[in-house]
């Protein structure tokens, strides 16, 4: 009688158990996409690509098969949330309108956590919103093309003292921000006639007023916060391409041929070069973060961030030149 | 003090239920730590395989366990159980027509499914091959120790083995002779206050059965293939208690006794327990440096494994195990061996002052073991309420943070255990240099085993504490 008592005790053991934990694995599961961050050399996002119908809410369950990441889609409201190694998160998300979105990782994970993203093909009957297309495209630029200028400011330029100028002499016709680069909005003002008797230095500091003028403090705050959380690993936070992630970036190979993809020789742009920096417009500087820098390590924002963001980036990147915007 | 005279002691122990529900509870574990490393989550921190084998369970095993009951956890261990009970046929106990005997236990009397009960080979009737496997574990640990998986497939395969040697072999041969944590666990439960004898030897002699190696309607031959009256250490008795319930004469005892009774006992010393000892004590200063030592090149070298870092590891772990230490020891030996002008042959003495190294080495994983578990052990309760990282929360702590517990006590703790090791060790190695010896040679014969032992102490010391 006893030894039947153990016997089924054992078999209750062995099999109820197994059966139990599946049973709660099964339940546990339901409608949730349970979503597994490791890092980008592991395999990045599990599974990558999720397809939801418009309107119908996407719950997920979040966690990290090795260390901390963090969660955020792009060009969204949506708060980031901490992918925390064991532990499960859920998020839902209900979208209202079809398309391509594109979510990542929100925490410096490892040198190649730029590649850590995945997207949610949301369908639906609606057609998708119409995208303009860049400034950078509508004007026909390559951003790719080699620019360097060839003048360049003696010391940082003022846009205090560019201000204080400006104000005493509103006659000068000053460039138009977007389309020029800092060195060609100098040159402008240069030829200008209005402007021969200012020096080289005053007319720098004209410059640097034009490009405070056009953001705000509230833009750069924002623009500060998303730099130091996506850019500084590599450009460095004083942005002179010092980041902690210099050079450390991995060889990442292709599917197909195993050819290494070139980006770890490129170093960040330091964005305290004068000769670099002045030499670029806005459009172009919005071209390489929408795009990214084909094959440089610079991965494309233009699926992350918004277009004001990535305007406000735009003018938090010539802070590293110009005294008082910021 | 025999414990079987407390009251409730001696049914506690002859009954098989009790046993029989630890081992249960053991085995749930078991399969709940195989279960959770295949299938939750590959973070370590938080899968219960790892959280309770490498933190919960090691905690209880090296810093209760094994100092205080010696092989205890060998009588519940979960490993055995299955195979034990294919290879008997029967879960609980021989019943009334079974007469069990052991080794000459035939295939038509037993209950059980394949029973070849082969008697393991006699070349192997030692511990070398369990130096061997611990060897091979402690090779790869530092991915076995993080890597759920790893765990897993680790622990299956002990069961796996643990049940094949069962149907092949008699007895537990699998705990005996193979198993990495067994080996250790014998050599070290020699300085456990318990011991399981006998009463009066001259009972057994009188009694021609001998059931307790036999095996009777009440239990069955010993499954550690110890017999009984013979023993005069702890090393091999697995405290099983089989032979308390074959005992017709009640001449079994459960004794409590001074720590460490066992080493200087002279019979039964043997070179491949001396081989244990160092490798034992090579291996806690090994995991010290590489587990909690700053050096991210070897910790990195000790995790790849396959690459050519890891071999290098490996070949110097060997070396350090197996040559450098005993070289070491050996030429302590012989220079005591040249001041005491003692005339013993070499070996002997080596393998003798070899067992001044067991305290001293159980010390060494005591406070190699106090570093972490402390440290971890609030990863145990969120391990509990969501063991795969599924995210339950069965019992309200899946949340709880990691949160060391007495980090500021920790590092006194394990000086304490190290001095107490040291003087332990050093009394012991006095102690068997005067088994031949007047007091002044065997003093001289020491003295460089204590200098030895100093010397790992305060290395050992600057490794964890310093």
């Amino acid at each position: 009688m006893k030894e039947i008592f153990a016997r089924s005790l054992v078999v209750i053991l062995i099999l109820g158990g197994t059966l139990t934990v599946g049973l709660a694995w099964w339940l546990g599961q339901n409608d949730a996409v349970t979503l597994h961050a490791r890092m980008p050399e592991s395999g990045g996002w599990t599974p990558a690509d999720l397809t939801v119908e418009a309107g119908q809410p996407l719950r997920l369950r979040l966690t990290s098969d090795d260390v901390l990441h963090g969660f955020a889609l792009g060009q969204s409201d949506q708060p980031a949330v901490d992918v925390e190694p064991g532990r499960m998160t859920e998020v839902t998300l209900t979208f209202d309108r079809p398309g391509t979105y594109t979510f990542y990782c929100t925490r410096w994970c490892g040198p190649n956590h730029w590649r850590m993203r995945g997207t949610i093909t949301v369908t639906g009957e609606e057609a998708e919103e119409p995208v303009a297309p860049p400034l950078y495209v509508q004007l026909g630029l390559d951003i790719d093309a080699a620019r360097e200028a060839q003048v360049i400011p003696a010391e940082n330029p003022s846009a205090k003292r560019g201000k204080e100028l400006v104000e005493q002499l509103p006659i000068i016709q000053l460039p138009t921000y977007r389309t020029h680069s800092p060195e060609a909005a100098w040159q402008d003002l240069r030829s200008d006639p209005a402007a021969a008797s200012f020096t080289d230095r005053q007319l720098w500091d004209v410059v640097a007023f034009i490009w405070q003028s056009n953001t705000t403090p509230q833009a750069l705050a924002e623009a500060e916060r998303l730099y130091a959380q996506n850019c500084a690993a590599c450009h460095g936070e004083s942005g002179g391409g010092d980041g902690i992630f210099n050079g450390g970036q991995a060889q990442v190979q292709d599917e197909a041929g195993g050819m290494p993809s070139g980006h770890e020789t490129v170093a960040p742009t330091d964005f305290t070069d004068p000769v670099r920096m002045l030499s670029a417009s806005p459009a172009v500087l919005q071209g390489k973060i929408l795009r990214g820098g084909m094959g440089t390590g610079m991965p494309m924002w233009g699926s992350i961030f918004t277009e004001d963001q990535t305007w406000a980036l735009v003018s938090y990147l010539y802070t590293f030149q110009f005294e008082e915007v910021r | 003090m025999n414990l079987l005279r407390l009251p409730l002691i001696k049914p506690l122990l002859r009954s098989r239920l009790p046993q029989f529900i630890l081992v249960l509870l053991a085995l749930a574990g078991f399969l709940l730590a195989i279960l959770s490393g295949l299938f939750g989550t590959p973070v370590g921190s938080r899968n219960f395989g790892v959280v309770f084998v490498w933190i919960a369970w090691w905690a209880i095993l090296m810093l209760v366990a094994v100092p205080f009951l010696g092989r205890g956890w060998c009588s519940i261990c979960p490993i055995p159980a299955p195979g034990e009970w294919l290879q008997r046929g029967r879960i609980l106990g021989p019943g009334r027509d079974s007469g069990d005997s052991g080794r000459r236990r035939s295939r038509e009397t037993s209950d059980s499914i394949i029973p070849l009960n082969r008697r393991w080979p006699n070349r192997f009737r030692n511990i070398w091959l369990q130096n061997g496997s611990f060897l091979l574990v402690a090779l790869f640990s530092t991915v076995i120790l993080t890597q759920p998986r790893v765990t897993a497939v680790v622990l299956a395969a002990f069961l796996f083995v643990a049940v094949g040697t069962s149907l092949v072999f008699e007895r537990r041969a699998f705990c005996r002779y193979l198993c990495p944590v067994g080996g250790f666990i014998g050599l070290y439960s020699q300085l456990a206050p318990v011991e399981v004898r006998v009463v009066d030897t001259a009972v057994c002699a009188a009694h021609t059965e001998k059931t307790c190696y036999t095996g009777s309607a009440g239990g069955y031959g010993c499954p550690w293939d110890v017999f009984p009256p013979g023993l005069v250490k702890n090393t091999y008795c697995g405290t099983c208690m089989e032979c308390l319930r074959t005992c017709p004469h009640d001449n079994i005892a459960v004794n409590l006794r001074p720590f460490g009774a066992d080493l200087p006992v002279a019979r039964g010393r043997k070179l491949d327990e001396a081989c244990k000892a160092f490798i034992m004590l090579g291996a806690a200063a090994v995991y010290a440096a590489v587990l909690l030592g700053p050096w991210g090149s070897l910790k990195l070298a000790a995790y790849s494994v396959g690459t050519l870092p890891w071999l290098a590891y490996a070949a110097a772990f060997l070396t350090l195990i197996l040559l450098a230490l005993p070289g070491l020891f050996w030429l302590t030996v012989w220079s005591g061996k040249r001041l005491s002008g003692s005339v013993r042959p070499m070996k002997e003495l080596f393998v003798a002052q070899s067992y001044a190294l067991v305290p001293l080495g159980l010390a060494a994983w005591v406070a190699f073991s106090l570093s972490f578990v402390f440290a971890n052990f609030s990863y145990v309760l969120a391990a509990l309420s969501d063991p795969f990282g599924w995210g339950w929360d069965l019992f309200g702590t899946a949340g709880l943070g990691w949160s060391p517990w007495l980090t500021g006590l920790t590092p006194f703790l394990q000086v304490g255990v190290l001095l107490g090791g040291f003087v332990w060790a050093a009394l012991t190695s006095r102690k068997i240099a005067a088994e031949k010896a007047d007091d002044a040679q065997a003093l001289k014969l020491s003295v460089p085993v204590i200098a030895f032992c100093m010397a790992f102490t305060l290395a050992l010391m600057g490794l964890l504490v310093a």
